[in-house]
């Protein structure tokens, strides 16, 4: 027990914070990190990887708020990803040419859980593009057109073109 | 990667990912000075991931609450949860209690005194204190069973018979003798693969003596009751009633050929 704990403990801020991207409540959050907290202990010797645990820790995380986002949608509850779900909306972008994050939060609600995940994986936790392929169970390719073609998306949704003053909702996404 | 080697749209993707070697990384940076429409598009990529991590990046220093300490987790009994998880781990759709769905219910439910709600909040009550006892969870184990059926039929003053449910997988642990507002009941716990526990619960019932099956929700405990000639039952565990439901089944045939 001591080993799991010495390596588990480490990921557990990120774990939440993951969490925190994939669902809009706080509390659904935390009890998404704690049953995946739960799995781990119960399944430790399961793991196919002796080592670092941070990329199954996020896969069981990620499969378990899938499941519960289904769920969820099924039975008809708001689900959506909105400004609760990040750390701070009122914390103001430190860069003077940073995104508005408000701007932003809203664009990634645009993304499927799966894409969203992509890019917060490698932008916000730097897993490799391996290590996220680990996490969502797709090839290393997939992982990389994914990443491209949302950074796309998110670009034409967050900065669109000075001279053609549309309304984002209006683009056509690729 | 070399000079006579064209700049791939991996190769910028993951220089915005710092994911280069250095040297890669240098060969990417004499392109961009060439190529300014590309130098901004990945300055715009550039300005994504450190929007996110601006966003999201204080979480990870929020302090962590009680119930996310790994090294209480680890000493926690294994019970309730590991049921929803069986099904999580096998990847299949879950029908575990979300978070949501959950609280939604739970505030639809209004306490109530008398009746078959009032047995399933009882038996929500016993599971929820005895079925996590990791030392004595049963007064009487299953190697006992002739015992603890006269035990419940005697306090009880009916017949009281222990259902089988091994077929659906879940072995008799034993029971005990618990106390509720309307006077003893018996609690008959059992265990599933992988540690997850369920209970039977049975009282004799002044009002509602028969009624049909009810499905009910509190906390994360599911629970299927139900009233036959006076007798009240309650099928009680960390899944969703319509989960229960095939086992209350199972409960109520067994008592009424019993």
């Amino acid at each position: 027990m001591a080993d799991l704990i010495e390596l588990v403990r480490p990921s557990v801020p990120a774990l939440r914070r993951y969490a925190r991207s994939m669902v809009r409540d706080h509390t659904w959050a935390d009890d998404l990190v704690q049953e995946c907290l739960e799995h781990a202990i119960d399944h430790w010797h399961e793991r196919k990887n002796e080592g670092d645990p941070r990329a199954w820790l996020f896969s069981i995380v990620h499969n378990l708020a899938i499941s519960q986002l289904r769920q969820s949608r099924r039975r008809g509850l708001h689900t959506g990803f909105d400004e609760a779900a990040a750390a701070a909306p009122a914390r103001a972008p430190t860069q003077e040419h940073g995104l508005r994050h408000a701007e932003l939060l809203r664009a990634l609600g645009e993304l499927s859980e799966d894409h969203r995940a992509v890019l917060f994986l490698i932008s916000v936790e730097g897993l490799s593009y391996a290590e996220v392929g680990e996490v969502l169970q797709i090839p290393i390719g997939t992982v990389m057109s994914r990443l491209r073609r949302k950074r796309q998306s998110l670009a034409v949704l967050l900065e669109p073109e000075p001279a053609r003053n549309r309304r984002p909702t209006l683009r056509r996404l690729k | 990667m070399n000079s006579e080697h064209p700049i791939r749209e991996e190769d910028l993707q993951a220089y915005v990912d710092d994911a280069l070697s250095p040297e890669e990384r240098t060969q990417v940076e004499a392109y961009l000075v060439h190529h300014p429409a590309e130098a901004s598009r990945l300055a715009g990529y550039a300005r994504q991931r450190d929007g996110l991590r601006e966003l999201f990046g204080p979480i990870a220093g929020d302090p962590l609450p009680e119930r996310l300490d790994v090294r209480r987790l680890t000493g926690r009994p294994t019970q309730t949860v590991s049921c929803r998880w069986s099904v999580v781990a096998a990847a299949v759709v879950v029908f575990a209690l979300g978070g949501a769905s959950g609280y939604a219910l739970r505030a639809t439910t209004r306490p109530a005194q008398t009746g078959v709600r009032a047995l399933a909040r009882e038996a929500a009550d016993s599971f929820r204190v005895h079925a996590s006892d990791p030392a004595r969870p049963v007064e009487i184990d299953a190697t006992r069973k002739a015992e603890l059926v006269r035990w419940f039929s005697e306090r009880l003053q009916n017949n009281v018979s222990i259902p089988d449910l091994a077929a659906a997988g879940y072995q008799l642990l034993g029971g005990r003798l618990v106390t509720t507002a309307h006077g003893p009941a018996a609690l008959i716990l059992y265990t599933g693969a992988s540690g997850c526990k369920l209970a039977v619960f049975v009282r004799p019932m002044a009002v509602e003596k028969n009624t049909r099956m009810s499905e009910l929700v509190d906390g994360v405990l599911g629970s299927v009751a139900w009233a036959d000639d006076g007798i009240g039952y309650s099928l009680v565990g960390p899944l969703e009633p319509q989960r229960l439901h095939p086992l209350a089944d199972e409960v109520r045939r067994q008592a009424r050929s019993g």
